[in-house]
């Protein structure tokens, strides 16, 4: 199943019908902390799905559940097999004194990997990852960019039906990620579910679908086209903020050297506003405030 | 038009044969934001070290606030690294009181942001990473500083904690507003802000950029500008993983959006081929670059 990028009604009946691999009304406590209260998440089978949010909004829970590393409060997972998950966790995920190649063959090692098939996989991914030249490095010499294309290499060993990547992308430069997509779309063509977690909203909108968390609640769920579509009120575009913009019940906040002004139920405030299609940034703003702030919002409106 | 607060002209720094950065230009001007882009390795790390007046130039000049940077000037800047800089076992309050003291001010009375006030006693330690990212905002804007050199600043906030520190942001460019842990603002112009970042979103916000490969500044300008007429070839096909597989076959650079393809500076005949050789029907369409597209088809020509 092949989750659907476009707004068309058939792409999103695909995308609502349950995946393989998920979670459902998972809750997580940490002590006395909620770090997921009822969450969902669908991750089909050869597609990317995204789970996005700021530091603490419960992502790195979110997939730790998913690789079988936290136990729910309630709800579940849906998951393969230990043996067939692939799970690449946040920061250091590479062991610094070992080469390349040792990394590779100590995770082979680790999935059950050896002889003939882990050669030929590791020269395979090798050779993908550009870091043949390098097999003899030591992990802690390799730049951040090359140290997670090792990481994803050493999950993808084993083919695992399911992969799980704890913000593979995070201070990466541009190029580099660029690279390691491309290594997460061939994963997925071959059939395998990805889910990674990531702070970049532009990079979210490249996935097949889309999970926010804020404060270990769903935000948003969906393909970014649909969230963006399903917007709700009126967004604006301006050079400056108009004067009592927020006395009228306006919420405003910078884009560049412009504003935007989003209302859930007014239309232009004035001369020298426009209205601007939304994208997802502007789609998981408008989001956050429509819950943080629904009595402020009511009471300016009213 | 007003000096430049920040200006670099041919910077260079060698480190023994390896030519770190060659010949760069860059000027920072009052009221404006630059987002200086560039890939690991690409030089921006040497170029900010020399632009503070932490290495010299081996080649070329660099002038902060109309002289070489020296501790005087770097008093009038404000620079917020990517790791925040904090203290972590001081409070919020002693971290402020230590960097407003370290640039010659005191810090008094209560703090305008009443969530960062709410915690004035608490430890860096305790506050979670949002939190903490605001202090060290203010921190870095306390004592009102000509010049802003921030990096990646809003990685790891969410998108409403995004949008109100670009509020802060923009609002010190534009000399207005109130500083998150000082007195308010009152002056002319602006302060000039150096923003340096891997987020393409966080570029998008910038009046101007200059983008850095191998050492060297390969484009420069607003993100429309630098995208230019670099193309991309869309492709739309009823199963995205046949037209990926022959796109690969073929050698050509694709990535997955969604559930569309993209190949960055294609031709869409070659792309075309490729797809009729494996027996794939799809939909192909010339559209333009996004930002970073452009700018890996920038490192890489760079790296070539």
């Amino acid at each position: 199943m092949i989750a659907a990028g476009s707004g068309d009604p058939q792409g999103d009946a695909q995308v609502r019908r349950a995946a393989r691999w998920g979670a459902d009304d998972l809750t997580v406590r940490y002590g006395a902390r909620l770090a997921l209260d009822r969450v969902g998440l669908e991750v089909p089978d050869g597609g990317i799905t995204a789970v996005v949010g700021g530091d603490g909004a419960g992502k790195t829970t979110l997939l730790r559940a998913l690789a079988g590393a936290v136990r729910p409060a309630g709800g579940g997972v849906r998951r393969p097999p230990t043996a067939r998950v692939g799970y690449v966790s946040a920061g250091p995920a590479v062991y610094r004194d070992l080469t390349v190649h040792e990394n590779l063959a100590f995770s082979g090692g680790a999935y059950g990997l050896g002889g003939e098939r882990l050669s030929r996989r590791a020269a395979g991914l090798l050779e993908r990852t550009g870091l043949l030249a390098a097999r003899g490095r030591l992990g802690g010499q390799l730049s951040g960019g090359m140290r997670q294309k090792l990481a994803l290499a050493m999950a993808l060993l084993h083919e695992p039906d399911l992969l799980v990547l704890d913000e593979p992308t995070t201070g990466v430069d541009p190029v580099s990620r660029t690279e390691l997509w491309r290594l997460l779309a061939q994963a997925a063509a071959a059939g395998a579910a990805v889910v990674l977690a990531t702070v970049y909203l532009d990079e979210a909108a490249r996935a097949a679908g889309v999970l926010v968390l804020d404060e270990g609640r769903t935000l948003l769920q969906g393909p970014p086209g649909e969230l963006v579509a399903r917007t709700p009120g009126t967004l604006l575009d301006a050079p400056a903020r108009p004067d009592g913009a927020a006395a009228q019940g306006w919420a405003s906040w910078r884009r560049g050297s412009r504003w935007r002004l989003w209302s859930p139920d007014r239309s232009a405030p004035g001369a020298g506003t426009e209205p601007v299609a939304p994208d997802l940034e502007d789609a998981v703003i408008v989001a956050s405030l429509a819950r943080r702030r629904p009595r402020e919002l009511e009471e300016a409106a009213a | 038009m007003s000096a430049p607060l920040l200006s670099a002209t041919g910077a260079t720094r060698r480190f023994g044969s390896l030519l770190a950065v060659e010949g760069v230009d860059l000027e920072v001007r009052a009221g404006e934001v630059v987002g200086l882009l560039g890939a690991n390795g690409a030089g921006k790390t040497t170029l900010i070290r020399m632009l503070l007046g932490l290495l010299r130039p081996s080649a070329g000049e660099v002038r902060l606030l109309g002289e070489p940077p020296s501790r005087r000037t770097r008093a009038r800047l404000g620079y917020l690294p990517q790791g925040l800089g904090l203290y972590e076992d001081l409070t919020v309050a002693e971290n402020l009181a230590f960097t407003a003291e370290a640039f010659g001010g005191r810090l008094e009375g209560p703090l305008p942001d009443p969530e960062l006030e709410a915690v004035r006693g608490e430890l860096v330690a305790d506050l979670p990473l949002g939190l903490r990212r605001r202090l060290a905002f203010a921190a870095a804007l306390g004592h009102r500083p000509e010049l802003l050199v921030l990096d990646e600043p809003t990685s790891g906030v969410d998108a409403l904690g995004r949008a109100r520190l670009w509020d802060a942001i923009r609002s010190a460019a534009e000399g207005s507003g109130e500083p998150p842990g000082g007195a308010p603002v009152n002056r002319e112009a602006g302060a000039g802000v150096l923003v340096t970042t891997h987020s393409m979103g966080e570029a998008e916000q910038c009046d101007r950029l200059v983008v850095m490969a191998a050492g060297r500044v390969v484009a420069s300008g607003t993100a429309d500008g630098i995208i230019g007429d670099a193309s991309t070839v869309a492709v739309r096909a009823p199963r995205w993983e046949d037209a990926f597989a022959a796109c690969e076959a073929a050698g050509l650079p694709v990535a997955l959006v969604g559930t569309e393809l993209r190949v960055p500076a294609a031709q869409p005949g070659r792309v075309r081929e490729a797809l009729l050789a494996a027996g794939v029907r799809a939909e192909v369409t010339l559209t333009r670059a996004t930002l970073e597209e452009a700018f890996v088809l920038l490192a890489g020509r760079a790296a070539a």
